[in-house]
């Protein structure tokens, strides 16, 4: 990604990504679907924090075997961390949403939301 | 080591449980102990000396020739080791309390180390200092605790309230993430106190808050994000819905520190402040109104907690909208904030009495329904004066501890703005009405003939329900020791935000 295109691609394909999971989860009635738009949610704010890492023409961090010369600077480690820590936390998460959906599958017989939704009021 | 004990002993209870049922109970309780006896340590160490830091790896959080920290820390000050003394009371009731209450159920290892789990989750978010730990930790507690109210599988309606439990806590959780990644973006710091030092109002910095404060307020279950929380409140075993609650409380916890700490003055108090009062009346007022036309006891009682958030989320609104006006900040500003933090404590009591009590109920017929109870005062005496107990305390009646954190919340509002303690008031008064109906018509009236051999609660129980009862009374009766040691302390460190920075930063040059 260099320069020449009018505005940051990856900014926008974050911006795409949770705005199509938010729609995803609200107006979904399947609960798979509605697990599918979390791990969508989940992909784009992970891909918000490797994007606002990187600088212009960086390379990995990696001290070791580190390029010197014309190109010393670093992309930001940090979000790095923090993404691989957060899609670690996300297949958890999905994991354990998945079996609770098995679990109300086995007791509704269906995995429509409408239909499990027994409580109200 | 506070955090660290809870997570090594929630491992190794799978381990201990394979030896025999009573040690991995000897040994969840005595954990918990001793968790609970190094919070109070640290506490007086506290209340003597000032807040405390801890980095974790090295021995002062700024090493040489930097001028920003660099590890994690965990920063203690007054708040959080009052959010830590609630976790460690409510927490040890609670496995005293579902010692008996799981008689019925298998998996007592998973159930015990999710409990612990949950535990350290939520002492790493009191504890912590840093924006990132505090989303780690939000999730440990939200995936742990979504497992237990699941546990009890066998019921067609738990994994569905787990369900929106996991949900919305996912969806608050990357919420959280993505305004970290805003800060993190803007400042190259992710530590609170230095975030706070080096923290220009920006536009992307609005966005973060508004961000921080829809995640937690959907965490906490204030209207109109409440749906989940009657759902998931009421399908949880009893002794679950109480820790859930500290839990809830633990992001109330995160809220303030972001909303006093992160950002102190440099926000724009009035408008945030009347923001966080709204949603407090709305809270207050919707989750009344909804607990009048429920059938199902622990739904009402959950009706009731958003209700009762609503109330902290008010007093401590107060407390932030006059935040940079001295003058009125030492009249009442103090007294919202320190009221709003007692009633935290005192939410965290008679909601968990009135939990437990619920529980205690269905342990022994089976039914949540109000319309199947009726008489059983005359059977369970005991379990109905602790009902009766939780539920006066809940509406603000001298002398439990309810009358003393509202009346203090009362009159700090009511000097900032009479309407809103009118409404207040109302609401209390709302309160006892659901309560007494839910109480006369579950504990009153001839025996059912189908509920005629059904006995007093088991002795555990007991044991858990009594602790707290006692607790709250003792609170109500001596209120001004409890604010002269709690809640006082903790008021201050909120609104004291040079402190906590000075804790990370050193001198600031």
């Amino acid at each position: 990604m260099t320069g020449n295109i009018p505005f940051n691609i990856p900014f926008v394909a974050v911006a795409a990504l949770i705005s199509i999971a938010i729609y995803i989860i609200i107006s979904q009635r399947n609960l798979i679907k509605i697990v599918m738009g979390i791990s969508i949610l989940a992909a784009g704010i992970n891909l918000f924090l490797i994007t606002l890492g990187y600088r212009e023409g960086g390379v990995a961090p990696v001290y070791t075997h580190a390029p010197t010369g014309v190109v010393a600077e670093m992309v930001l480690p940090v979000p790095q961390a923090l993404t691989l820590t957060s899609i670690v936390i996300a297949v958890a998460t999905l994991a354990l949403m998945l079996s609770l959906v098995i679990s109300i599958y086995r007791h509704t017989g269906s995995i429509d939301s409408e239909e499990s939704r027994k409580m109200k009021g | 080591m506070i955090i660290a004990i809870p997570l090594l002993a929630a491992f190794l209870t799978p381990l201990i449980g394979r030896i025999s049922g009573k040690a991995r109970n000897t040994f969840v309780i005595t954990s918990l102990a001793f968790v609970g006896f190094l919070v109070i340590i640290l506490a007086r160490d506290i209340f003597l000396n000032g807040l405390h830091v801890y980095t974790l790896g090295a021995t002062e959080p700024i090493p040489a020739g930097y001028m920003v920290p660099v590890r994690i820390m965990l920063e203690v000050d007054s708040l959080s080791i009052f959010m830590g003394i609630i976790t460690a009371t409510i927490s040890l009731i609670a496995v005293i309390y579902s010692f008996s209450f799981m008689k019925g159920e298998t998996g007592h290892n998973r159930f015990y180390t999710l409990l612990l789990l949950l535990v350290a989750g939520m002492f790493g978010m009191e504890f912590t200092g840093d924006m990132f730990n505090l989303f780690v930790f939000l999730e440990i507690a939200s995936i742990s605790g979504a497992a237990l109210v699941a546990f009890r599988i066998r019921f067609a309606d738990s994994p569905e309230g787990g369900f929106k439990y996991i949900v919305v806590s996912a969806i608050s959780a990357l919420m959280v993430l993505f305004a970290i990644g805003l800060f993190y973006a803007q400042y190259n710091l992710l530590n609170i106190g230095a975030l706070a030092q080096a923290m220009q109002y920006t536009m992307l910095d609005k966005m973060a808050l508004a961000i921080l404060i829809a995640a937690f307020a959907i965490k906490l279950g204030t209207v109109p994000m409440h749906m989940w929380l009657p759902d998931t409140y009421s399908v949880a075993p009893a002794s679950i819905t109480a820790m859930l609650l500290v839990a809830s409380q633990a992001s109330m916890y995160a809220l303030f520190r972001i909303c006093f700490t992160l950002y102190g003055v440099t926000l724009n108090l009035a408008t945030v402040g009347w923001i966080v009062i709204v949603l407090g009346l709305l809270s207050m007022f919707i989750g009344v109104t909804m607990a009048v036309r429920q059938t199902d006891l622990k739904r009402l009682i959950a009706y009731n907690c958003v209700c009762e958030s609503g109330f902290i989320l008010l007093g401590l609104g107060v407390g932030l909208a006059v935040l940079g006006n001295p003058g009125a900040l030492a009249t009442y500003g103090t007294m919202a904030i320190s009221g709003g933090i007692f009633h935290m404590i005192n939410h965290a009591l008679f909601e968990g009495l009135l939990f437990l009590v619920a529980g205690a109920i269905f342990y022994r017929i089976g039914t949540r329904n109000l319309n199947e109870m009726g008489g059983l005062g005359h059977l369970m005496k005991f379990t109905s004066i602790l009902f009766l107990l939780g539920a006066l305390a809940s509406s603000g009646i001298p002398p439990f501890n309810g009358f003393a954190s509202k009346i203090l919340i009362y009159e700090s509002v009511y000097q900032f703005n009479p309407i809103l303690a009118i409404i207040g008031i109302l609401v209390s008064i709302i309160t006892l009405a659901v309560f007494m109906k839910a109480f006369f018509s579950a504990f009153t009236g001839p025996v059912l003939p189908k509920y005629k051999d059904v006995r007093e609660v088991p002795k555990s129980m007991m044991i858990g329900m009594a602790t707290l009862a006692v607790i709250i009374v003792l609170f109500g009766l001596f209120p001004g020791l409890v604010r002269e040691w709690l809640t006082d302390p903790a008021a201050n460190a909120l609104i004291n935000q040079g402190a906590y920075i000075e804790g990370i930063m050193g001198v600031v040059p």
